[in-house]
């Protein structure tokens, strides 16, 4: 029997500044948890149409029966409703925030509400207290606040910090929630709406233990695959160079995004490479809770700030996505300057991948004349020439600091339909592009993605298989299709994806049978299946059609490895999709 | 020759806490990070690192000294043993461990003594920890 503390989800409400503990074991045994889970707490919890600023709008948390138990099973998925593009919002972290969730005693956390003043969320074991945090409200940096709830809070090094920096407390639709300060629940706003909530962070940390069914299965079990993730060299992608590892090989195929993407090779690709930033800024790896591979990478830029060797150091994490949107997507080629650019951009609480891909439009934009001196503010950003200039519009998005940077504020579709350049306003179902131009298989994946992102179904691996060896638009749909199902039975366990390589259905269902869960790769596949469908209906019911979603025409320019993409062949993948997945009822083409 | 868990190579570690998991599966057949001999915390801020607190099995142990009940004898070599049945849940012991080895276990209201198994060292991806004899570093 799965030991009963995961079935506990506590509801948390900021209006009436109250919780209860209810049992939900019939939504954990039935979608194990995770992504599963957190989409029938969504739909039970959302009302319909919701403006997702108002209080009704839920931020749900949840964590699945293989957290803490397995190494990598060390992430917790966040849902509510996406500000950015006004249906699914999905996010997910690891940091300590699964292990901590789950050692306090629940499986998931469901927040409704709102305070009328800032506040935070404490969360000892079954101790749940909503504090004051007018004082944190404003404060700079995101990293400043987790210095302070650090000192005051139970449970140092075993507890997650999770909070949010100005940009969520300015409703910018693609603020992220810092999480022990170089984690983060990134893409489509959950900033935000912690924000519209007046909630600026919540801590928890636990001190239970979670008993294991067949403790001698468990054990042999957990060796294997402890024994397989470390010493197979299945993980040191991860590990060596971290997702930074991207930068050249995508570069050399044609694939790295760059100056909004009228490029996909950047010159000074070598500048910000992987191999460059572990070279000469990597000071330290550092791991999730329960993870021994170790994926988070942390550079060390020193800066001189006054004659006589002064020197400020900055610690600032890094990884391919940031590397894309902040650094080839602006033009940026001095490491220090990406460095200095990213840090800012965290410490604000923004998005990285959607703020530098809404200031790489906003380049274009003023470059071709739809905006002026006037709508930046004196700005003059010009690919990757200054980068205080990118600093300066990253802190005025974060602000909202007139009318263009709050357009910029509310996603980058948003601010080119009032000031134009749609053509190249490069979002995905409302979401700005990951940084993979490889062909037609990730962006028909961001098109139609629940997240509108590559980690929904990973098209960009589907294309270089594909430049390997010939294949059918047909069967690139179909894997998108097996992926995405895939992925939702990992994410509703909640294992990182990092370690898809190991954590296959059959050793999923392995791993599952000493906690007491008997399934079979099939029964997996379909909960996968279903939890696709059920993503699905919530976008649907809240206004998204993949038949009428927007393809910008610089996708449609720019060739890919695979050649140039063509927009009749892709929306004839996206109805393959539509079809292939059997979402033909939820996704009619009249709505 | 009696062994110990020592920490050899601090800076080298992550804070997968894969150690602390490894001990509380071994010593109690559970998931826990609070019931572990070992510990490992954070020094400030991740970004500083890492301390890993663990039983250095001292020769002449102060917990021993502070056991009024001989629940803690002195093990052959250094470190301690515990007699669970002789404790009396005065806690004296780890206000005597001054790097705070001796872990409470607020559930059972008793101390978590290492056992000197070594299993925490094996799941260690970078050799942070190791199992040798005590008195080594003297040694060498």
């Amino acid at each position: 029997m799965m030991d009963p503390s995961l079935y506990n989800v506590l509801y948390i409400d900021l209006t009436e500044r109250k919780y209860e503990v209810q049992e939900r074991r019939d939504l954990f045994e039935k979608y194990l948890g995770g992504t599963g889970v957190a989409i029938k707490l969504l739909e039970e919890e959302c009302p319909k149409g919701v403006d997702p600023f108002s209080p009704d709008n839920p931020i749900i948390f949840a964590v699945g029966p293989l957290t803490g138990l397995y190494p990598l099973a060390s992430k917790t998925v966040a849902m509510f409703k996406s500000p950015l593009t006004g249906n699914l919002g999905e996010s997910h972290a690891g940091g300590r925030s699964a292990v901590a969730i789950r050692l306090a005693g629940y499986g998931a956390i469901v927040i409704k509400g709102a305070s009328k003043t800032p506040v935070y969320i404490s969360i000892f074991n079954d101790q749940v207290k909503i504090k004051d945090a007018t004082t944190l409200w404003g404060m700079r940096s995101s990293y400043a606040v987790g210095r302070v709830l650090r000192e005051v809070e139970p449970g140092a090094g075993k507890r997650t910090i999770m909070r949010i920096g100005i940009a969520g407390e300015n409703l910018v639709r693609y603020a992220n929630v810092v999480v022990e300060s170089y984690r983060h629940f990134g893409r489509l706003g959950l900033g935000a709406v912690f924000g519209s909530k007046k909630l600026k962070a919540i801590v928890v940390a636990g001190t239970r233990s979670v008993k294991i069914d067949d403790l001698k299965a468990y054990m042999k079990v957990y060796e294997e695959i402890f024994r397989s993730l470390t010493e197979t060299g299945v993980m040191s992608k991860y590990h060596v160079l971290g997702t930074a590892e991207n930068v050249l090989p995508l570069n050399a195929m044609g694939a790295l995004p760059t100056r909004n993407l009228m490029q996909t090779r950047f010159e000074l690709a070598e500048n910000i490479s992987g191999e460059a930033l572990a070279e000469k800024y990597l000071v330290r790896k550092i791991a999730c809770t329960h993870c021994p591979i170790g994926c988070i990478h942390l550079a060390s830029l020193r800066i001189a700030f006054a004659p006589g060797h002064e020197y400020e150091t900055l610690i600032i994490p890094y990884d391919y996505e940031p590397i894309y949107s902040l650094g080839s997507m602006l033009g940026i080629g001095s490491v220090e300057g990406l460095l200095r650019l990213i840090e800012k951009v965290e410490g604000l609480g923004l998005d990285a991948i959607s703020t530098g891909v809404a200031m790489a439009w906003a380049t274009e934009a003023y470059q071709r004349g739809l905006i002026s001196d006037k709508e930046t503010m004196g700005l003059k950003p010009n690919w990757g020439e200054d980068v205080e200039v990118y600093i300066r519009m990253a802190e005025r998005i974060a602000k909202r600091a007139n009318e263009f940077y709050s357009a910029l504020a509310d996603g980058v579709e948003f601010a080119a339909s009032k000031y134009g350049g749609l053509d190249f306003a490069l979002a995905c179902g409302g979401n700005e592009v990951p940084g993979y131009h490889t062909g037609p298989a990730a962006l028909v994946g961001f098109l139609v993605g629940p997240r509108h992102s590559h980690l929904d179904s990973a098209g960009y691996g589907i294309d270089q298989k594909a430049l390997r060896s010939l294949m059918t638009k047909e069967e690139m749909v179909r894997q998108i299709v097996e992926e995405e199902r895939f992925r939702n039975v990992l994410t509703s366990l909640v294992i990182c994806l990092f370690a898809r390589g190991e954590y296959k259905l059959e050793r999923v269902v392995k791993a599952l049978e000493p906690v007491g869960i008997k399934t079979s790769s099939e029964e997996l596949m379909r909960l996968g299946a279903e939890i696709q469908k059920a993503k699905a209906s919530f976008k649907a019911r809240e206004g998204y059609s993949p038949y009428k979603v927007r393809i910008a025409k610089r996708f449609l320019e720019t060739p890919t490895p695979l050649g140039k993409l063509n927009e009749e062949e892709l929306r004839s993948m996206i109805k393959m999709y539509i079809e292939m997945a059997g979402l033909e009822s939820i996704y009619t083409s009249s709505n | 020759m009696s062994y110990r868990v020592s920490v050899v190579n601090i800076e080298r570690c992550i804070g997968c806490y894969s150690c602390m998991f490894a001990c509380s599966r071994l010593r109690f057949g559970e998931v826990s990070l609070a019931k572990s001999a070992i510990q490992v915390k954070s020094a400030g801020g991740i970004e500083r690192g890492f301390v890993i607190v663990v039983c250095r099995a001292c020769v002449d142990p102060p917990c021993v000294k502070s056991c009024p009940t001989r629940a803690l004898t002195p093990r052959p070599g250094g470190g301690v043993i515990f007699d669970e049945s002789k404790c009396n849940s005065c806690k004296s012991c780890y206000e005597a461990c001054i790097v705070r080895a001796v872990v409470w276990d607020e559930e059972r209201g008793k101390p978590i003594i290492c056992r000197y198994c070594g299993f925490c060292t094996k799941f260690c991806p970078h050799d942070v920890i190791v199992f040798e004899p005590v008195g080594r570093e003297l040694l060498v």
